[in-house]
């Protein structure tokens, strides 16, 4: 068996972000995580490996960079081997990371792919989706449990009044939610074993995508507005009163 | 390009995934009971086992032991990571195997280290050092516990005091005479803790609640000769071994330390207004934290330089004392202008600048005193 993961670097949540002069991007030199999406994802691989006797692979896509995450995130925590595809990130939308990733599945042959159900710099949550609908595979989002039980992946989802539980064929794409599992550590000793992993470096052409261009462009960042500070009322009618004849919205 | 790479990530990128790991464990598993464990003097033993899950224990061992062979600058990272939560007794006590198992290491035989060292680098067993005795600090080459040939046996005579861990060690790393007066009379032996005879009584202390400090008697404990580090008498070198290793780990604490002192320090000075204006407006606050800073980067500075000179191999026993000394002359002047700054706050149990500021004096006492490494630095410099 063979479970492809995604292994997606974001900025930090935590990190201040800082849009260029141009509105064009962000600075680039920011603190990045691995997506905590892609982190259930890798664990979720994990586990069913250890079950299944499933070979691992981690998939990245961006700038060199990119690859101290598949290591660190991913092959250091016990997925075998990773897939460093080279790319502009200013020139991918979820479309272009599906084709992708839909190429890999095609070099590849995994029986599962697993993703983060979205990633939390961008939020789109629609590659998963999208790569089951190009390669035409039943797909199961926002997993909170996933069981493989003979050719089928038994998938609970998370849906509005409860629980989902769904049973799909294999090959299935997966994305997984915040719930499915509790992510191991990266062990030092798995980051010091990371690093004498393999690691292919992949280009577009490649994968026959040479020249594809994404759908979707950012055409201009900027920061949100700023809000003034507050002002104290005394009472109700004041405040009555200035929600009439300020804020005007009574 | 269609290659299979192997390229080594360079040593920024290993530090900062080290630095990532033990982050995360020290938000997850000390960070929200740090508190708790401080005010109840001990840390859970489960806490080894998830230390030892992560790797932290076993990093700087030899992995035929089932260690992770590191640099020193690996070492303060972690250690710089473990600071944050502002108490060296949980280092201490944590990382007590980091002075307990190097001796063991550096002279058993392959077969009684691969006995001993893996359980406790998984957290399984807990490891002590066992060597200052009521008589004497850091007098190591006079100490008077004795150990008697008895047939396949020795028998333990003496005591000892101020042994980090040494309430709940499985192993007690002990230096013992077997021989005559001086160093060459010193031997290592590996003690399990449950051994009839080994009576152990708690200290209480002026800071490191959180870690377990003992002082223990040994009365004619029957120790399997078997256990026996090394040859008789070639203990003391292997104690000095660890020096180096445990000086240079107490620097890179107290250094950390005062970071962190400094941390909290300037963002109170921030925060706090006193007759209409934030603390930092004050010059005479805005001066105490440069010079807060100014120190802390001189420490930090010469720290790292020798780290960097023991990581390519050298042993620069002078610099190391000097380091040691700088650094926690350093933490004495930081933690007690961080309290000062913090005013009254910095007086309240529950600020991690109080608690370091009680932390303090046992790192310029323990693993040499400061005017004991002065007196060594200058002769191993030839003055």
């Amino acid at each position: 068996m063979k479970i492809l993961v995604t292994a997606k670097r974001v900025t930090d949540p935590n990190a201040k972000l800082v849009i260029d002069d141009d509105g064009s991007w962000i600075d680039d030199d920011v603190e990045y995580i691995l997506n905590p999406f892609c982190e259930n994802a890798v664990e979720c691989a994990l586990q069913l490996a250890a079950d299944h006797d499933a070979e691992t692979i981690a998939v990245g896509i961006g700038d060199e960079e990119v690859q101290r995450y598949i290591r660190q995130g991913a092959l250091a925590r016990g997925i075998d081997r990773g897939i460093h595809v080279e790319a502009d990130e200013q020139e991918l939308d979820s479309d272009l990371i599906a084709k992708i990733l839909k190429a890999l599945v095609e070099k590849e042959s995994p029986d599962l792919v697993v993703l983060g159900k979205q990633a939390v710099d961008g939020d789109s949550n629609q590659v998963g989706q999208l790569l089951a609908e190009m390669l035409g595979w039943p797909q199961a989002t926002f997993a909170s449990d996933v069981k493989i039980e003979g050719d089928e992946v038994i998938v609970t989802r998370e849906v509005d009044g409860g629980l989902e539980k769904l049973a799909v064929t294999l090959p299935a794409v997966i994305t997984a939610d915040l719930r499915l599992n509790d992510p191991r550590y990266a062990s030092l000793a798995g980051i010091m074993k990371a690093k004498r992993k393999p690691l292919e470096e992949l280009e577009l052409d490649d994968l026959d995508l040479d020249g594809e261009e994404p759908k979707v462009r950012v055409v201009k960042l900027h920061e949100p507005t700023g809000r003034s500070a507050g002002v104290f009322v005394a009472d109700v009618d004041e405040l009555i009163l200035k929600l009439t004849t300020e804020a005007r919205v009574l | 390009m269609n290659a299979t790479s192997h390229n080594p990530s360079d040593e920024q990128a290993d530090l900062a995934a080290i630095r990532t790991t033990v982050r995360r464990f020290v938000t997850r598993e000390i960070l929200p009971n740090i508190e708790r464990w401080e005010e109840d003097g001990s840390f859970p033993r489960a806490l080894y086992q998830t230390a030892g899950e992560v790797g932290l224990l076993a990093l700087g061992f030899p992995e035929a032991v089932g260690g992770v062979p590191s640099s020193e600058m690996a070492t303060l990272v972690v250690v710089e990571e473990l600071a944050r939560a502002g108490s060296g007794g949980l280092i201490a006590g944590l990382l007590s195997h980091g002075i307990g198992l190097p001796p063991i290491l550096a002279l058993a035989s392959d077969d009684l280290a691969a006995e001993i060292a893996p359980a406790i680098l998984r957290g399984d067993k807990v490891c002590a050092l066992a060597v200052t005795e009521p008589g004497g600090g850091s007098d190591v080459a006079n100490l008077r516990t004795t150990a008697t040939r008895d047939g396949d046996d020795y028998i333990v005579r003496g005591s000892k005091t101020f042994i980090t861990s040494g309430m709940r060690a499985d192993w007690l790393t002990t230096a013992v005479r077997t021989g005559g007066d001086g160093a060459a009379g010193v031997s290592v032996l590996a003690i399990p803790g449950d051994l009839p005879g080994i009576q152990r009584s708690e200290l209480q202390k002026m800071g490191w609640w959180c870690s377990d400090t003992a002082a223990l008697h040994f009365d004619d404990v029957r120790v399997p000769a078997r256990l026996r580090c090394g040859s008789e008498g070639m203990g003391f070198l292997g104690l000095m071994h660890n020096f180096n290793r445990e000086r240079l780990m107490l620097a890179g604490m107290a250094v950390a330390f005062a970071e962190v002192c400094h941390a909290d320090a300037l963002e109170w000075a921030r925060d706090r207004q006193t007759f209409g204006r934030a603390l930092i407006t004050r010059q005479v606050v805005r001066h105490k934290l440069v010079e807060m800073q100014t120190r802390i980067l001189g420490a930090k500075a010469l720290l790292h330089q020798t780290a960097r000179q023991v990581d390519a191999g050298g042993e620069p026993v002078a610099e190391v004392c000097m380091v040691k000394t700088l650094a926690t002359d350093t933490l004495e002047f930081v933690a007690g202008e961080a309290v000062q700054i913090l005013g009254g706050m910095g007086y309240m149990r529950g600020t991690r600048v109080e608690r370091i500021f009680r932390e303090t004096k046992v790192l310029s006492i323990g693993g040499g005193a400061s005017e004991i490494l002065r007196d060594l630095a200058a002769r191993q410099l030839g003055w």
